[in-house]
């Protein structure tokens, strides 16, 4: 579409495009609620020290091999699936747990080395240990007295 | 998947009673299946370890308590992103007559606790086979 002319913006879109581009800057991803109305799952939480990132998921039920994760730049994926049960015969009376196929995709606040990223899948919990990259490390600067 | 497998993460349901220590009590996700000769509880209890999970029977309910440690030192972890809390789990089940309580039978695996409900005799399905005269 071949926009022309000059459409009248509303305070509010200007506000917001002024503050968007204040916060481009910052290294930890302010445009993605904590909360949302529509979970996505796994949930995860996140932290770090001075050499990693740590990223954690609770996936009960969900067998290593049915499990994908990669980082493709900051674009960290998780992706897997937990299957139905499955076997004998039987009805449902109750559920509550889900299954099927899920996929989360986060950017990482910093660069990492994403070929030294280690999972490790243990009751349940995922944890995802990456090596942040050289640049993105905090380095002690040594003030010189002179 | 997400609607029904992130009930910890958006309302951070609270068990009822319980709590002689701190920390929070979730109730996890379960499916309750019947099959042949038992009923199948299956319960979400990610970081849940065979020694850590209660389970009781009395008065015709079965609870589990599920104790969970914290897996990151609280307030000197630097967390970017918290979507969800650690804590421990516990649901309770009233038994009907037609389970046998003596035979309840409980493994875990990968985070997901199995109980094993029996039915007792009576409440067995039986094939009656059909005679041809």
């Amino acid at each position: 579409m071949v926009r022309f002319g000059l459409t009248p913006l509303d305070p509010f879109t200007v506000l917001r495009g002024a503050v968007n581009r204040l916060f481009d800057g910052y290294p930890y991803a302010l445009d993605e609620p904590l909360f949302r109305s529509a979970p996505s799952f796994p949930a995860l939480n996140v932290w770090e020290d001075e050499e990693n990132l740590y990223v954690e998921a609770e996936i009960p039920g969900v067998k290593a091999a049915d499990l994908e994760t990669y980082a493709i730049g900051r674009d960290l994926t998780i992706k897997g699936k937990r299957e139905p049960m499955d076997g004998e015969k039987f009805t449902y009376h109750r559920q509550e747990r889900g299954v099927g196929e899920f996929t989360r995709v986060v950017t990482l606040p910093m660069d990492v080395e994403t070929d030294k990223i280690q999972a490790s899948l243990k009751d349940g919990v995922l944890t995802l240990t990456l090596p942040k990259a050289k640049a993105a490390k905090a380095r002690k600067i040594t003030v010189n007295v002179g | 998947m997400a609607d029904t497998m992130t009930r910890k993460q958006t309302e951070g349901e609270l068990a009822q009673p319980e709590s002689t220590r701190g920390g929070r009590v979730f109730v996890p996700n379960v499916d309750i299946l019947e099959k042949d000769d038992e009923m199948l509880v299956l319960a979400d209890v990610p970081d849940a370890k065979a020694q850590s999970i209660d389970i009781t029977y009395e008065q015709g309910i079965l609870s589990f308590h599920a104790k969970v440690e914290p897996r990151q030192a609280e307030g000197r972890t630097n967390f970017l992103l918290r979507e969800y809390a650690v804590g421990d789990y516990h649901r309770s089940f009233r038994l009907g007559k037609e389970i046998d309580p003596a035979g309840i039978k409980a493994e875990i695996r990968d985070g997901v606790l199995a109980l094993h409900l029996p039915k007792a005799e009576p409440a067995r399905k039986k094939q009656i086979k059909v005679q041809q005269v």
